[in-house]
């Protein structure tokens, strides 16, 4: 059910203009306000409604879901990859590199990093490329970590011993031998990162610090309608749910990828019926 | 013990340095701060003046470490906005956010704990099925959707609490719900696996054959043992707890050190900006070294190595 709500999502994304009915930057006036399921006063049917500057609420949240899923995923790209190479470097190479590496993925992790995520963009500027940096480059620990303990795992196998004796050099033995056995942890982290990745891109945009007002955002139609919360609250009500949803499901789809690489879950799922 | 706390507080330094050197590099990224300092209205004279006078013409290395002689006196600057010194305007806010963070922990703990128990106890009923299900939703809860939902019902059409604002212990009920219920819910879970993983052990099997009553059983010595877990996920949660009520502030105007941080970036008053950064941080590290010792005093068997 979690894939599902991610395809219509996904789609989306992808293919926004197909699916939008309206233009979502497209303000008309004559339409504000119009309420969910209703024509509006130019004689558009709006389904969920129209916002204070009469842009249709369904084409914003259609190409908000694009704003959202693009950030996500570069974010989290950008996180995965200096998580993971810092996380084999720890692993792999042991001792100070490590030792520093584990304390700075520590620091990282307690820090609250919204303040320095207001900052940075705060001062740099709100723009899509700042946002992608700043969310990427605060939640690399969580991978670092996960992939550091994997490694640390693997390392101990013999075929890892075995390839080192038949004289492996170091860098294939990472990329051809360890890697593959650390990527199942890292995509089940990596998803939830996703969401993780989309609510924060979302608390920025509503706090006015994250995408530029002119791209249509989920957290900053949120921020929009507000105002206007007691009297009409669709401006806020679609937007806050599509996050809520397209959360949710990725964290359903999460907990089924983890359970899926977890090699244990049919001997737990057995003793379950004890 | 001593010697662990050392170490812990020379790398809270070193991090803090860290810290303060990412936002000196960032404000100086982004072009001279005298221009951000002196607004579109200024001459090019005035600009130069401006910028002597500040020292920001003298070499980056100097300016950080006139930066930091100052901060070890004390002496975080003036904020721009407040005309004030800004050491003081972060102190005075930081009690507010502390207590709502900790309103928002409690209320986390009070409902997330009999939750998890109840969910772990009853398994594979619905209301395991439905505990966890509320605690999922919680987690994917957009904070500030949740606020906004939450003034919508109870402060504008129910008018139990106010809407926003700082006055009187009413005010800090819906932010603190709003901020707990991300923790509640990774509690639950937390408490629930926990509970799952000790259930079966046997020392519980030796109290219920000395005629313990379930409960008894189940609250003194099961829970305690589950201790450990559930400090550890709370303790990690401070640092996101503190970050969430930035934004939590933010949707109910509350007077704490979140929105002083949000303001002052929206004023790119940046003397403020790093002095609350610096305060956040330093209050987050010095909480986090605080748990690991209570750590040891709740589960003797750990050495803190």
């Amino acid at each position: 059910m979690g894939a599902a709500i991610l395809v219509v999502i996904g789609l989306c994304a992808a293919v926004p203009q197909l699916l939008a009915p309206i233009d979502p930057t497209e303000q008309r006036l004559l339409a504000r306000f119009t309420p969910p399921l209703t024509r509006s006063a130019d004689g558009t049917f709006a389904v969920l409604g129209t916002d204070q500057l009469g842009r249709d609420i369904l084409s914003r949240l259609i190409y908000g879901a694009r704003t959202s899923s693009l950030i996500g995923f570069a974010a989290v790209l950008i996180a995965g990859l200096t998580g993971t190479v810092l996380g084999l470097l720890a692993g792999v190479r042991g001792g100070m590199s490590d030792h520093v590496v584990m304390r700075l993925a520590d620091m990282q992790l307690a820090f609250p990093f919204i303040l320095l995520a207001i900052t940075v963009i705060g001062i740099l500027g709100p723009s899509i490329r700042n946002l992608i940096l700043v969310v990427g480059f605060a939640n690399w620990a969580a991978y670092a970590r996960v992939v550091r303990a994997e490694t640390l795992a693997v390392r101990e196998r013999p075929f890892v011993e075995a390839a080192r004796s038949l004289g492996l050099t170091l860098p294939h033995l990472v990329v051809r031998h360890i890697l593959p056995n650390v990527s199942a942890s890292l995509m089940v982290v990596a998803t939830f990162g996703v969401a993780s990745a989309i609510l924060t891109e979302a608390g920025l945009s509503f706090l006015g610090l994250g995408v530029p007002v002119a791209v249509p955002s989920w957290g900053g139609m949120l921020a929009e309608g507000r105002q206007y919360v007691d009297t009409r609250y669709w401006l806020a009500l679609f937007p806050g749910a599509a996050l809520f949803l397209t959360v949710m499901a990725i964290n359903l789809v999460g907990d089924t990828l983890r359970d899926a690489f977890d090699p244990y879950l049919h001997v737990r799922r057995s003793l379950d019926q004890l | 013990m001593i010697a662990y706390l050392c170490q812990r507080l020379a790398w809270t330094l070193l991090v803090l340095l860290g810290i303060s050197g990412i936002v000196f590099v960032v404000v100086h990224l982004s072009g001279d701060p005298a221009a951000l300092y002196m607004g579109p209205e200024g001459t090019k004279e005035d600009y130069q003046l401006l910028r002597s006078a500040l020292g920001f013409d003298r070499p980056l290395p100097e300016q950080y470490g006139l930066f930091l002689w100052r901060a070890v006196r004390g002496n975080f600057g003036r904020s721009l906005r407040h005309q004030q010194p800004t050491l003081p305007l972060v102190l005075a806010r930081l009690p507010a956010t502390l207590a709502l963070t900790a309103a928002a922990m409690l209320l986390a703990l009070l409902l997330a704990l009999p939750l998890g128990l109840l969910s772990a106890l009853r398994r594979k009923t619905i209301l395991d099925a439905g505990g966890m299900m509320f605690a999922l939703a919680g987690q994917c809860m957009p904070t500030f959707w949740l606020g906004i939902l939450l003034i919508l019902i109870f402060a504008v059409q129910l008018r139990w609490f106010p809407v926003y604002g700082g006055d009187g212990p009413a005010a800090i009920v819906l932010p603190a719900v709003t901020l707990g219920v991300w923790a509640m819910a990774r509690t639950a879970r937390i408490t629930r696996s926990s509970m799952l993983d000790i259930l079966p052990q046997d020392f519980l099997r030796t109290a219920r054959a000395k005629g313990l009553g379930e409960w008894t059983v189940v609250l003194r010595h099961a829970l305690r043992n589950c201790a450990i877990p559930i400090v550890t996920a709370l303790g990690l949660e401070l640092g996101n707890l503190l970050g969430g009520a930035v934004i939590t502030e933010a949707v109910f105007a509350y007077p704490g050190i979140g929105r002083l941080a949000v303001e002052a970036v929206i004023n790119k008053d940046v003397p403020l900006i790093e002095a609350v950064v610096l305060t956040v941080g330093a209050a987050v590290l010095l909480l986090n070294i605080l748990i690991d010792v209570v750590y040891v005093a709740l589960d003797p068997r750990i050495r803190l190595a």
